[in-house]
């Protein structure tokens, strides 16, 4: 166990020195800073002294062993346009990203099982036919399509006149199809409840949830597909297994045998999968984030590299990849709780 | 109808007996612009959203009114004492929101610290130095005489000087300005305008509150508390404003004015701008472009109309010179030139029928729809037989590529700072000088001393008449050189809710003046 984890230190460190190392070497190619800091007039004598001041025009090893230096100090370099430590700014933001992420596993989770089980238990059934369907259609729409359409529907509203209002059943119709709108499109709302540290939450206010219900549908849209079949298909494999048809044999209830037996087995690939797409989804929320305008880190890297924020995008790279390392060694653990023959240093069982 | 009159009843009463007017501004208004300021700090940085603040929370010693002429603000009056020297008496009665008088010594503070930043010192350099009368009187005073000195007053915000003199608790200087970390005066403000910041989290909200204390009682503004935010995807912005969500939006993309506009519930209010989009053609880079005809048939080439009417929707004016109408140096006699026949007569003439291939160079997210535009220019001068081998780059990586003068042409747009024709001449079109800085933004390398010469003569030039005159004539003489392709004027667009009377507090520098903005 804790030569697992060492293991997993030291290779996170690496990982970080890696995209350090890289982030660095391409910022030429991420453009000049000093555009976005000045105003057009300013002369090119007035910036070549703010570039100096900045020490942009230092080697490149100049620049890294400075910024290394202070690296391993715990200061990863101050914003140029948020004029704050790296670290403080993407700590802001982080918690908006990941109450986004987990409004939108626990719409994954509540969703994905019970279809999935159902679409393995009865694949002949209308209803799994029509999530199968539903699901392919979801996983081929892009994100901040699904987005648009969310805010075209359910925030701005859609009036719809396909049928005679003068009769009865025609303005029942219309308004069958038609929506009210009205939901938040953009934003965390100012419900805010704040927990601590940088951490203010949009979970305890009727506001905040309001706010957060489309942003969390859109981001869960692209993931949802993927884990209603994967357990469709684990599943069904699964039930093909010897110990299941003796489960049968021997009489056990269907429910029994469904849940607890079988479900076990269905969820360790999940897991895994589980885990690295929780990673993917940290960094699939800058679309979200840009389309609902959500304060969080996929926004703040976004804007970061229109305006050549260069220190800030170095940090949020470090950061994620740290993100990555762990969320792997947490489905590490994780799966060798779920199956004990597991053995996390891979040695012999 | 009623509740107009009564606010302009209720205004007359308040102009004769100064009583506060908060009590009355009790409406709350959710602005959403496409970015918020970057820092509390007026001088940190000269761009739109700073200017945008500063008319929020400070105020000029006088304004632009709608028809490009001055408005006295914190300048009750000015008179022009001799050549060099304007004498100006400030308003009685101001505070800053810290409570502090407003007298002539925070002016002269202003001005001095004006002097100091990197972004605004440009605009004073013409200004030796701001002489103290008294407690409400100050010489402003030029080193040689100035036509545009009330054009630069326009961006003295007077800021409190007891408030921003001293060590903050980390012991700098409270009146520092720098571009990197924060200083007290990014963080901090007291100024005298009509609201104050209450919170703020960059790149999320911030929040105004209407000062108590306001100067101008009779501004019909009623609007108590503002929330900005910065909504950057124009999508979102839009669909911010339609689903009730804020009140009032800029800018609004072209491709949804339409919808705005046939919204019941929504107003559009449109203008004609005055930031210059344009082509540079770099004669030091490739040669042929040193022949004026060569010049000429690309001009000649250009449909600029076609462009302002089908990318950018009727949102541009088309232009077919730099000075856009009521700058000194607009010259009505200039016309586009469209002329596809006299582009290939000139082409043949200077030896070129054949045509050559050049490269060209467009930023794709700084101008709007500027690299539909690029492909566009690059569609017309194929018919000159002139291929073009196009690139479009985001604005970060754009402007080293500008820099450099990567390209055979170069997209840039351009506004004026001062609102005045010669800074057009003094970025784009004056020889390069590094010594001076002239031509800064020239990437044609065009360079012409008789047109130089006749714009710092008007620089000089006091006598607006004759200042109109030989700026025009500048004008003309590029236009016949073809000195470079001007293309339009972008126009700018602001929407808002029904209720919401935008339209009066709007102007072409695009700073609403939201102290006086009425909300129904």
């Amino acid at each position: 166990m804790l030569a697992f984890l060492v293991q997993r230190i030291s290779q996170a460190l690496l990982v970080m020195f890696v995209i350090s190392l890289i982030s660095f070497s391409i910022q030429d190619g991420l453009g000049d800073p000093l555009q976005q800091m000045v105003g057009q007039s300013v002369s090119e004598a007035e910036r070549e002294k703010i570039r100096e001041e900045l020490g942009l025009n230092d080697s490149f090893v100049v620049q890294y062993l400075r910024f290394a230096g202070q690296a391993v100090q715990g200061d990863l370099g101050t914003s140029y346009f948020y004029g704050k430590p790296t670290l403080e700014v993407i700590f802001e933001h982080l918690p908006a990203t990941l109450e986004l992420v987990i409004g939108a596993s626990l719409i994954i989770g509540f969703l994905s099982v019970p279809i999935g089980v159902y679409a393995a238990i009865r694949p002949r059934a209308w209803l799994s036919k029509f999530f199968m369907g539903i699901s392919t259609v979801g996983i081929s729409i892009p994100v901040f399509l699904t987005a648009i359409v969310l805010i075209q529907l359910f925030s701005i509203g859609v009036t719809v006149n396909w049928f005679p209002p003068e009769t009865g059943w025609g303005s029942w119709l219309n308004g069958l199809f038609s929506t009210e709108g009205g939901m938040p499109s953009y934003g965390r709302g100012d419900g805010l409840v704040h927990l601590f540290g940088t951490w203010h939450s949009g979970f305890f206010s009727s506001d905040g949830l309001r706010h957060l219900t489309l942003p969390a549908i859109s981001l869960a849209s692209i993931m949802l597909p993927l884990f209603i079949r994967l357990i469709r298909a684990e599943m069904m494999e699964v039930l093909q297994s010897d110990y299941i048809r003796y489960a049968q044999a021997k009489g056990l209830a269907p429910h029994r045998i469904h849940f607890l037996h079988a479900l076990k087995n269905t969820m360790l690939p999940v897991i895994t999968v589980g885990g690295v797409q929780l990673g993917i989804m940290v960094a699939y929320t800058i679309l979200t984030e840009t389309v609902f305008q959500w304060p969080g880190v996929g926004l703040m890297f976004l804007e970061a590299i229109t305006r050549s924020d260069i220190p800030l995008i170095v940090s949020y790279l470090m950061v994620v990849g740290l993100i990555f390392v762990v969320t792997n060694t947490v489905v590490d653990l994780v799966y060798g709780l779920v199956n004990p023959t597991v053995k996390l240093t891979g040695k012999k069982a | 109808m009623k509740k107009l009159l009564t606010a302009f009843v209720g205004s007359l009463a308040l102009a004769s007996a100064p009583v506060a007017i908060s009590a009355e501004a009790t409406q709350s208004l959710k602005l959403a612009y496409d970015a918020d300021p970057v820092t509390l700090d007026i001088h940190e940085q000269l761009s739109g959203g700073i200017l945008q603040l500063s008319h929020m929370t400070f105020d000029p010693l006088l304004r632009w009114s709608n028809d490009l002429t001055f408005e006295p603000r914190l300048a009750k009056s000015w008179e022009r004492i001799d050549e060099n020297t304007m004498r100006f008496t400030l308003r009685e009665g101001v505070t800053f929101h810290s409570g502090n008088a407003l007298t002539s010594e925070d002016v002269r503070f202003t001005f001095e610290r004006l002097k100091q930043s990197p972004d605004f010192k440009a605009i004073f350099k013409p200004f030796s130095e701001l002489k103290v009368v008294d407690e409400t009187t100050f010489d402003l005073i030029t080193s040689e005489p100035y036509p545009l000195l009330l054009n630069a007053a326009t961006y003295i915000f007077p800021m409190d000087k007891a408030f921003y003199s001293g060590n903050d608790k980390d012991g700098n200087a409270k009146a520092a300005i720098s571009k990197q970390g924060s200083t007290f005066a990014s963080r901090n403000q007291s100024g005298t305008g009509p609201f104050k910041v209450t919170s703020r989290q960059q790149g999320v909200k911030v929040e105004f509150e209407r000062f108590a204390d306001y100067w101008d009682t009779a501004s019909p503004g009623n609007v108590g508390k503002i929330s900005l935010t910065p909504i950057k995807e124009n999508n979102t912005r839009v669909s911010a404003l339609l689903s009730g969500g804020v009140d009032f939006i800029a800018p609004v993309p072209p491709t949804d004015l339409e919808r705005i506009k046939n919204n019941p519930e929504t107003s559009l209010v449109t203008m004609s701008g005055t930031r210059i989009i344009l082509f540079h053609m770099n004669q030091k880079r490739f040669e042929p472009f040193q022949d004026v005809r060569v010049r000429q048939a690309v001009a000649y080439a250009i449909n600029q109309e076609g462009i302002a009417a089908k990318i950018m929707k009727g949102f541009a004016t088309p232009a077919a010179q730099l000075s856009p109408a009521g700058y000194q140096g607009h010259n009505d006699s200039l016309a586009t030139r469209f002329d596809v026949a006299k582009a290939q007569a000139l082409m043949k003439e200077a030896g070129y029928e054949d045509g050559f291939t050049i490269t060209m160079m467009a930023p794709n997210n700084r101008y709007v729809n500027d690299d539909k535009i690029a492909q566009a220019v690059a569609a017309m001068l194929a018919r000159i037989n002139i291929k073009v081998d196009l690139k479009t780059l985001p604005k970060a990586q754009y402007w080293p590529e500008f820099d450099d003068r990567a390209a055979d042409m170069m997209m840039i747009g351009w506004h004026a700072d001062t609102e005045d024709s010669a800074n057009f001449y003094e970025f784009l079109t004056m020889c390069p000088n590094s010594e001076t800085g002239t031509g800064q933004y020239n990437a044609g390398n065009y360079c012409n001393p008789e047109t130089d010469a006749m714009v710092d003569q008007a620089n000089v030039e006091t006598d607006l008449d004759k200042r109109a005159a030989l700026l025009q004539d500048v004008e003309k003489r590029l236009y016949d050189d073809a000195a470079f392709v001007p293309l339009h004027w972008q126009d700018l667009a602001w929407a808002s809710k029904g209720s919401v009377k935008i339209e009066p507090i709007l102007n072409v520098m695009n700073f609403p003046y939201l102290g006086d903005l009425v909300v129904e």
